[in-house]
């Protein structure tokens, strides 16, 4: 049986890998967010794990890098928010959020900003 | 046993990030994301870290959460729209390989981790008496790596002037996020009154005791933020107009005290952010108690969104 550490190394890798599929082949751009914040875990779970390798003297992880993963994780969530006020203002100011080449059409989009 | 658990708790994960990846329903997917967050928290004690489980249970899971279900709310109407732009299946197949290129890559990377694991677990315990506290991780945050501390505090900061920076004009300087109004003698205004008093206990707990034990003021921030929004949430109290003087004070409040600690110590210790001997303790102290208000208030209004109404 392997020990957490490599357990959860794997499951970290396997988080990444679901969250780059997502990140790509979802079109929705709120649903890539969340899939971004889904390779974040996994991210962090791998540095986690490579710390939990590191435990020493009655530490039960390398304190370095946890201490890290704290600010790793304050800023994931910071860019995240930007991230999603961006979005909220563009569906607010075009009434739709695509990312697709095209842009809205003139005429739909003064629509849009007279109702706003 | 402890293989069982944590072999059932690894897979319950990747269970939850696959239903965050393919649920059809934005609102469902970003349930499945919180959930997710919650129970990477109890991984995070698996693997020793209690501190990162405190931040990734009440950041990574709850504010993340928080933020995200209130955009899919809001975007409900453009998901149709957008969900029709799927790429086509050759453009899936591809990115499905790189994916799995990825997964396999890291996967050979943590099994041919060296062994013995490189560890800085040492040279902290042999250097942590020179600080004063007790909790190693604390001692690396704001004694060891203090300036990627300081420095995330700007960021917190620099991202929430970002955040702001999205108002529409007529909004400018105004108060983020609606107006918020409930029944005065409803289930959420009630525990708007009564979830507060304990929260704010609890998060002063989780602050103080960072320096001896799991814990910190990112940790004891985060709850407060959430505390603040439950009863901005409730109708209770209002968000401030972003313009006032007084916020902006208090925002920056937090990191001048650290960079002013950091200047002080290259005048008196020899190096920026460099503590006198003796003295480590009383201003690791002094910046955390500085910080803790900035910073709960800074997360607090990131998650409150940009100006959305005018100041009156």
């Amino acid at each position: 049986m392997m020990d957490a550490a490599t357990l959860f190394g794997l499951c970290a890798a396997a988080l990444v890998g679901l969250g780059v599929y997502a990140l790509i082949a979802d079109p929705q751009p709120l649903r890539k967010i969340i899939a971004f914040n889904v390779v974040g875990g996994g991210v962090f779970m791998l540095f986690g794990a490579i710390a939990r390798r590191g435990a020493a003297l009655g530490m039960g992880g390398d304190p370095v890098p946890q201490a890290l993963l704290i600010t790793g994780i304050v800023v994931a969530f910071s860019a995240t928010a930007l991230a999603v006020t961006l979005l909220l203002r563009l569906a607010e100011e075009s009434g739709t959020v695509t990312l697709a080449p095209d842009p809205p059409q003139p005429a739909e989009r003064d629509a849009v900003a007279r109702d706003a | 046993m402890m293989e069982t658990l944590n072999s059932g708790l690894a897979l319950l994960i990747l269970a939850l990030a696959i239903w965050t990846v393919v649920a059809r329903d934005t609102f469902a997917a970003v349930v499945g994301f919180v959930a997710y967050g919650l129970l990477l928290a109890l991984a995070w004690v698996q693997l020793h870290g209690i501190d990162v489980a405190l931040i990734e249970a009440a950041i990574g899971g709850g504010l993340t959460g928080a933020l995200l279900i209130r955009a899919a709310a809001r975007l409900r109407n453009t998901e149709a729209a957008t969900r029709a732009e799927r790429p086509g299946v050759p453009a899936r197949m591809a990115a499905a390989l790189l994916a799995g290129c990825v997964t396999t890559a890291l996967a050979v990377a943590v099994l041919a981790l060296p062994d013995p694991a490189p560890t800085l677990a040492p040279d902290t315990a042999a250097n942590m008496a020179a600080t004063g506290v007790g909790n190693p991780i604390t001692a690396v945050l704001l004694a060891f790596r203090a300036m990627d501390t300081l420095l995330e505090a700007i960021v917190v900061l620099i991202a929430l002037i970002g955040v702001w920076s999205f108002a529409p004009d007529r909004a400018w300087g105004g108060r983020p996020g609606p107006l918020h109004r409930s029944d005065p003698d409803g289930i959420l205004a009630w525990l708007a009154r009564v979830l507060p008093p304990i929260g704010v206990m609890v998060a002063i707990y989780i602050f103080w005791i960072g320096a001896e034990l799991p814990g910190g003021k990112f940790q004891g921030a985060s709850i407060l933020a959430a505390m603040w929004l439950l009863a901005v949430m409730a109708g209770l109290v209002d968000t401030p107009p972003v313009s006032r003087t007084w916020l902006r004070v208090a925002l920056v409040a937090g990191p001048a005290v650290f960079i002013a600690v950091g200047a002080a110590g290259a005048v008196f210790a020899g190096a920026f952010l460099a503590y006198p001997e003796g003295l480590a303790k009383p201003l690791i102290k002094l910046i955390e108690i500085a910080l803790v208000p900035s910073l709960a208030l800074t997360l607090a209004l990131i998650l409150a969104g940009a100006p959305e109404r005018t100041a009156k």
